[in-house]
C-alpha cells in the first residue's frame, strides 16, 4: 500500500474559495453569486478583489440560479454558492430548465454536502444531490476529495464550457493530494494499485479508503484504490480496467446508495462486466444532528465499514 | 416610427392568423394568451426593439427580450419568422416531431431568437435580470425586455426577482405583465387573486406604468415611454391589460381558450375575422 501522509487538515470549501479566487484572476468573465452564505462558502477573497463581479442575492436561491443563467448570455461564467441542499433540491426545476436544458455555462458550487455538515441535522444534510444532478442531461458532477483537489477542480471547471455541479464539504480533513495537480474532468485518479479488490471512492470517503487500504494490507489484502472525483462523466475505462484485474468492487460515498456513485458504477458493470459489488453509502435514510465523526460512524461511512465491505465482496468472488 | 400604426396592425393580423393555424395544425398549444399578446409582440419587434436578425446568443449592442410565460410560443414564433429570424414555412412544424418550434421555447434546438428555455413558469424575470447584470458588466448598451404572464406571478420566484431588481438598481429592465386576468382553472380573481399589482410592484420599488395591450398606438407609445424611464435607478414594470383571445371573437373574455385548439369550423370562423396581410405560411 502506497504511503499517504499529510501535514495539515483543511476543509474542501476553503479549496473552493481559493480556486474561485484563482479562477477570477485568470478570467475576468468569472463572476460569483451567493445566497447569504459568503463566509460558509469562503468567497471572501474573490469578493475583496472583484467586488463588481460578485452578486449577493439574499436568501433567494431560485432567483440566484435564474440570474446566473441569464448572466451566461452576456458571456459570463457564473459560480453560484450555497449549501448543497439549497443548491439542488430547492432549485431543481430552475436548474433543469434555465441551466441544464438551456445548456448554460453555470457552475453550481455546493458546500456542506452530506452528513459531515454535522450538528445542523437532516434539513441541511443532503444525501441525494449527486443523484439529482447526475440525472440531468449534460450536467457534469464533481465531488473532490481534499483541499487541493477542490481548488484544482474549481479552476478547471471555469475553463470547461457547460453546466457543472461541484460538491464539497464543511469539515477539516487531511490534505493529501498534490498541490500542483492538473485537474482533468472525467479522469479517475489511481490512488493505489492493487490486485484483490477495487475500492472506488469519492469526496470525503477517499481518505477513509486510504485508511481502509492500510488496514487491509495488514490483513494481507492488496486493494486497488481509485478516486472518482467526476461522477459524471464517469471514467468507464479506468473502472473497467481495474475491475477486470481484481474481479470485485466496493464503492464509497457520503451519499445515499440510491442514486449515487455506486449506482453509476453498477450501471457500468452490469452492462459491460458483471461483477460483485458492495456499497459503502447511506441506506435510504436522512441524517441527524451530531458531530461529523459520530455521524460517519453511526451511518456506516468509516474505514472499518470499507474493510468489512471488502471482505464481504471478496468472499462473493467466484 | 418605422411603421405606421396601420402597418403594425396588418402585421398583427397576419401573426394572429398564424397562431390559430399553428395551433389548429397540431391540435395543441395555447392560442388565448398568444392572441392577447400579439399587439405587444408586433410593437416590440417591429417598432421598439433594437435587434438584429443575424442572431447571436450574446446580442452585443442589441436589446434583448425574454419570454417567461413560454406557453405563448405561437405568437413569438410567428413574430420571429415575420421579423426575419427564420423562414415562415417552418411555422408549419410547430409542436411536431423533429421541429425547432417546440411546444415551449427552447435553446436546445438552436432556434434563432431564443436565449433561454421557458415553460415551467416563474423563471424568466430572474433570467432577464441576469442578462441585464451581464450587459452592465460588459459596458454593453441595450435594454432588457421581458414578458410575464399574470397568472405566473403566483410563482414565488417572481417576487424574489421583484425584490432583487430595485435593490440592485437594475434600471435598464422593462418587464411587461400580460394582465388578462385569466388562467387555466378560471379567472385569476377566483383562482388566486393578484389584487393590486401596481401597488405590489411599487411597494417593491418598481416604476409601474399602465398600458392597453390591445391598442397598437397605446402599446407602441407605452413601450417608448418606458424606455425614457430607464436609467433612473428603478426597473420598469409595464402593467399591460389584454384580452385573452383578442382578435377572435369567440375566444375573447374567457379562460376556455387558454390551451385548447380550434377545430376546422372554428378555424374558418377565426380566419374570417383576420385578414391575410403578409401571406400565410
Amino acid at each position: 500500500m502506497k504511503k499517504y501522509t499529510y501535514t495539515e487538515k483543511k476543509d474542501t470549501r476553503s479549496g473552493f474559495g481559493a480556486g474561485l479566487h484563482e479562477a477570477g484572476k485568470k478570467n475576468e468573465n468569472v463572476v460569483a453569486l451567493c445566497a447569504d452564505l459568503v463566509g460558509s462558502l469562503k468567497m471572501d477573497a474573490f469578493i475583496k478583489d472583484f467586488p463588481e463581479r460578485f452578486t449577493q442575492v439574499g436568501i433567494a436561491e431560485a432567483n440566484m440560479i435564474g440570474i446566473a443563467a441569464g448572466m451566461t448570455i452576456g458571456g459570463k461564467i457564473p459560480f453560484t454558492g450555497t449549501f448543497a441542499n439549497f443548491s439542488t433540491g430547492r432549485v431543481y426545476d430552475q436548474i433543469r430548465q434555465s441551466v441544464a436544458y438551456s445548456n448554460k455555462n453555470v457552475k453550481i458550487c455546493a458546500s456542506h454536502a452530506g452528513l459531515t455538515l454535522g450538528e445542523d441535522g437532516a434539513t441541511h444534510q443532503i444525501l441525494e444531490d449527486i443523484g439529482l444532478m447526475k440525472m440531468l442531461p449534460g450536467m457534469v458532477v464533481i465531488n473532490p476529495c481534499d483541499y487541493n483537489q477542490t481548488k484544482a477542480a474549481t479552476i478547471a471547471i471555469a475553463e470547461y464550457e457547460g453546466p457543472v455541479y461541484l460538491r464539497f464539504g464543511r469539515p477539516v480533513i487531511p490534505v493529501f493530494t498534490d498541490p500542483d495537480q492538473k485537474f482533468e474532468i472525467g479522469k479517475a485518479w489511481m490512488v493505489n494499485e492493487g490486485t484483490d479488490v477495487t475500492i472506488i471512492a469519492t469526496g470525503h470517503m477517499v481518505w477513509k479508503a486510504i485508511e481502509a487500504g492500510e488496514k487491509l494490507a495488514e490483513l494481507g489484502i492488496d486493494a486497488e484504490i481509485i478516486n472518482i472525483h467526476t461522477i459524471k462523466p464517469l471514467d468507464d475505462e479506468a473502472i473497467l480496467k481495474s475491475v477486470k484485474k481484481t474481479g470485485c468492487v466496493v464503492t464509497c460515498e457520503e451519499h445515499n446508495k440510491f442514486g449515487g456513485l455506486g449506482e453509476s458504477v453498477a450501471r457500468l458493470l452490469t452492462t459491460e462486466l458483471p461483477t460483485p459489488q458492495e456499497f459503502v453509502a447511506t441506506n435510504d435514510t436522512f441524517g441527524e444532528s451530531g458531530t461529523p465523526d459520530q455521524l460517519m460512524s453511526k451511518y456506516g461511512l468509516d474505514a472499518v465499514n470499507i474493510v468489512e465491505a471488502v471482505q464481504k465482496v471478496i468472499s462473493r468472488k467466484k | 416610427m418605422k411603421h405606421t400604426i396601420k402597418e403594425l396592425e396588418d402585421i398583427a393580423s397576419q401573426i394572429r392568423r398564424d397562431i390559430v393555424r399553428m395551433v389548429h395544425g397540431c391540435q395543441s398549444g395555447h392560442p388565448g394568451a398568444s392572441l392577447g399578446c400579439t399587439d405587444f409582440f408586433t410593437a416590440l419587434y417591429f417598432e421598439v426593439l433594437n435587434h438584429k436578425t443575424d442572431f447571436t446568443m450574446e446580442g452585443r449592442g442589441e436589446d434583448l427580450f425574454f419570454l417567461s410565460n413560454g406557453h405563448i410560443s405561437p405568437v413569438w414564433y410567428s413574430t420571429l419568422a415575420h421579423a426575419g429570424y427564420f423562414d415562415k414555412s417552418e411555422l408549419a412544424t410547430f409542436r411536431k416531431l423533429d421541429s425547432r418550434l417546440q411546444g415551449h421555447p427552447t435553446t436546445h434546438e438552436h432556434l434563432p431568437g431564443i436565449r433561454i428555455a421557458s415553460g415551467s413558469l416563474g423563471q424568466g424575470l430572474s433570467v432577464a435580470i441576469g442578462a441585464a447584470l451581464a450587459k452592465k458588466l460588459n459596458g454593453d448598451k441595450g435594454y432588457i425586455f421581458a414578458l410575464l404572464g399574470d397568472g405566473e406571478l403566483q410563482e414565488g420566484q417572481n417576487w424574489e426577482a421583484a425584490m432583487f431588481a430595485p435593490f440592485n438598481k437594475v434600471d435598464h429592465l422593462i418587464a411587461s405583465v400580460d394582465y388578462n386576468g385569466q388562467q387555466i382553472d378560471g379567472p385569476t380573481s377566483k383562482v388566486l387573486a393578484l389584487d393590486d399589482l401596481q401597488a405590489k410592484f411599487e411597494a417593491f420599488g418598481w416604476h409601474v406604468i399602465n398600458t392597453d395591450g390591445n391598442d397598437m398606438q397605446a402599446i407602441v407609445e407605452g413601450l417608448h415611454y418606458a424606455k425614457t424611464l430607464t436609467g433612473k435607478g428603478k426597473p420598469i414594470l409595464n402593467l399591460m391589460s389584454t384580452q385573452m383571445g383578442a382578435g377572435v371573437d369567440y375566444m375573447m373574455g374567457t379562460h376556455k381558450w387558454h390551451g385548447t385548439a380550434p377545430n376546422d369550423e372554428q378555424l374558418a370562423a377565426a380566419l374570417a375575422q383576420l385578414p391575410e396581410t403578409l401571406g400565410d405560411y
